[in-house]
């Protein structure tokens, strides 16, 4: 029979109760997911709101990404919960002062906001397809167009003007959302790890360059893919834009990891302890030196070269799985570190995830690979390639 | 019993956002009405503003808002016994296992030449080892071969606090402060997300598996509504443990509180705590 807890061993003094580690790797995943669709949305309100127009072969594809990530986010937190049968209590009697009762009406909105955006985005392919496709896909698609089959200049420059609406009410809509996640652990006092003003704000910019880093990976894919060659200035304006975020990432972490260190408040001797022994190889190895500051150096090096050749595409791709890396190592980092110094300020625990179980290593990584699937699915059904849009 | 206290809960907390709910919509209604917006937005406000005095639980003979429960521990009483971890463990069908607790009792002792104190607990696998089970609870004798400074045990347990962490953050309102000072957690209700788990500052509060919510002390609610003291309380043969009421001046709580200079732990977290502590030192938290 499986064990209905999994404990952590320790060292120092950490109270009885903390040897069962109670957010895992589902709460690692679960920022994880919502800060890839603030990034995929960021990517693609530059093209809708801001008017980068080199990212219009990527832009209707970034709101896909981010509608994929967005609908699984729900699903990581159902997991994890004791009574998953009773997640709707939250909704019906919304407790106020818990920095976790609006989650459920963001999430939801939000929601929404991307199924709504994404209809009118594609609207035209389903009103065309409506009229050609037979049998059940003919029928997806009739149902789809929610009976609206004016795709006159007048109809489309009104649906332009809803997009743009949409979209810019979708950047305080996704950045918000994610922003607030951070605020759940930040505002902890109990735990000196977490507790920290800065914290919504990192959490949101390692969401922008995680996004960007998936959009900048699954195109790619896309285009091996279908065979089609990739937009190389599109490729390097995302690439630009990682960069740039990656700075402020960067440079937000540094802000609050010394600030923690200089304040030396009780309990710090714990914390030195630990950033010098077990967070050795996930932070400063993994987050930071392979998954930061190589991917800066090597997009450095093409800003710098200035390069357009099969050398951007390797380098740039390689960097943004690395970024991906570093994010979900970020917030492993965060949510399982912070649980692994005690309360106590004398203490460590040592989590080691179990394989199996519903919070197991096999359970986060089936919701982590959810997002790309449905995604395969999806874009059938609403083929976001520029190319084809221009063929069509 | 139990169960009309908890459809009580229920009900006054639909109650309340029912009321808030009008209230928010009535603020919104006049939002959008215009000109006379502020002043209606002022008198929509007000039945939600002026909430209703929670109805007592329906429990016999009780009255919460007559009561104002708190807790003393006298650390230069207590010999490590251990009774009121097992009492705890008894009375209120804790799991019986090392990782699980609504009481603990820690034990610090600094060794001669030494500054810090050396802290476990009946947790701690040397005393499980010394014990032989899980289910007893022990302190092995691991510092008999050294020169001890100084040594004393502090018993721990839920603070329940005035401003309680745990309570903010519940996103569902399952857990909650009593008209009589107690923090409370409705089993029936609790989603089992935690979150409460992570506010707690003093480690008090466990995720129970065997009914997948968040479980911790409640001073034996079952017990002090009938006159009765916590279990630990009651079995502490030294008298670490005080209970009373503080609104009765004479109670052995406000005595304690009154004769004695008691301090509380982890004060600036504005948690307020009301478990009163005296013969502790600089180590504990």
């Amino acid at each position: 029979m499986e064990a209905l807890f999994h404990s952590s061993p320790f060292t120092g003094y950490v109270y009885p109760n903390e040897t069962v580690i109670s957010w895992t790797l589902l709460i690692v995943v679960y920022p994880y997911l919502t800060g890839l669709v603030a990034g995929a949305f960021t990517i693609s309100s530059l093209y809708q709101v801001f008017g980068f127009r080199q990212l219009r072969p990527v832009a209707h594809f970034a709101l896909l990404v981010s509608l994929c990530c967005m609908i699984v986010v729900p699903l990581p937190l159902l997991l994890h919960l004791g009574h998953p049968e009773r997640a709707f209590n939250a909704m019906i009697t919304p407790h106020i002062t818990s920095a976790f009762a609006v989650f459920a009406y963001a999430a939801l909105f939000y929601v929404i906001l991307l199924m709504v955006e994404t209809w009118f985005v594609f609207r035209p392919y389903i009103v065309h397809e409506a009229q050609r496709a037979k049998g059940l896909p003919g029928w997806i698609y009739r149902m789809a167009t929610l009976g609206s089959h004016d795709v006159s200049e007048k109809a489309m420059s009104y649906d332009r003007k809803w997009l743009f609406a949409l979209a810019i009410i979708g950047i305080p809509g996704a950045h918000g959302l994610h922003g607030y996640v951070g605020f759940v652990f930040g505002s902890l006092k109990a735990r000196e790890w977490w507790s920290s003003d800065l914290m919504p704000a990192i959490f949101l910019f390692s969401a922008i360059i995680s996004g960007t880093a998936l959009v900048i990976v699954l195109y790619v894919l896309s285009c091996k893919l279908r065979k089609v060659p990739v937009d190389l200035p599109c490729l390097k304006v995302m690439a630009y834009s990682l960069w740039g975020f990656m700075m402020f990432t960067l440079l937000l972490e540094g802000v609050e990891f010394a600030s923690l260190v200089y304040r030396g408040r009780e309990g710090y001797d714990v914390i030195m302890q630990f950033v010098e022994g077990p967070l050795l190889i996930p932070f400063f190895v993994l987050q930071f030196g392979i998954g930061s500051v190589l991917p800066l150096a090597v997009i450095t090096f093409f800003i710098w070269r200035g390069a357009n050749d099969r050398a951007l595409l390797v380098g740039v791709t390689a960097s943004a799985v690395l970024v991906l890396l570093a994010v979900l190592m970020m917030r492993y980092n965060v949510v399982i570190g912070g649980q692994e110094i005690s309360k106590t300020g004398k203490g460590l625990l040592a989590y080691h995830p179990p394989i199996l179980g519903r919070e197991g290593l096999l359970a986060a990584a089936i919701v982590l690979i959810l997002p790309p699937i449905l995604l395969s699915v999806l874009v059938r059904f609403l083929p976001p390639w520029h190319d084809q849009e221009q063929t069509a | 019993m139990e169960d009309k206290e908890k459809l009580e809960k229920q009900q006054r907390e639909r109650r309340e956002f029912l009321s808030w709910l009008g209230g928010a919509l009535a603020c919104g209604a006049a939002v959008i009405a215009g000109d006379a917006g502020p002043a209606q937005a002022v008198a929509a406000g007000e039945p939600a503003a002026a909430a209703p005095v929670p109805p007592n639980p329906a429990i016999p003979g009780y009255d919460w808002t007559k009561h104002r429960w708190a807790f003393g521990v006298d650390a230069t009483k207590c010999i490590g016994c251990l009774r009121c971890v097992e009492a705890c463990k008894k009375e209120n069908n804790v799991p019986a296992d090392a990782h699980h607790f609504r009481t603990w009792v820690e034990r610090y002792v600094t060794l001669e030449g030494e500054e810090k104190a050396r802290i476990d607990s009946q947790a701690d696998p040397v005393n499980i080892a010394a014990s032989g089970s899980e289910r007893e609870y022990r302190f092995a004798d691991r510092y008999k071969d050294a020169r001890v400074a100084k040594a004393f045990f502090v018993p721990k347990l839920c603070n329940h606090c005035t401003n309680p962490a745990c309570v903010q953050v519940c996103p569902t309102g399952a857990t909650y402060k009593t008209e009589d000072g107690v923090v409370l957690i409705d089993h029936t209700y609790c989603i089992g997300c935690q979150y409460c788990v992570q506010a707690c500052p003093y480690g008090a509060r466990f995720f129970n598996q065997e009914n997948n919510t968040t479980d911790k002390c409640t001073w034996c609610y079952q017990r002090i509504t009938k006159g009765l003291l916590p279990a630990c309380v009651e079995v502490c043969p030294v008298g670490a443990r005080i209970f009373g009421d503080r609104n009765d001046a004479q109670s052995v709580i406000s005595q304690f509180i009154h004769n004695n200079r008691v301090q509380v732990l982890r004060p600036e977290t504005g948690n307020a705590p009301n478990v009163f502590y005296v013969g502790i030192d600089e180590d504990v938290n």
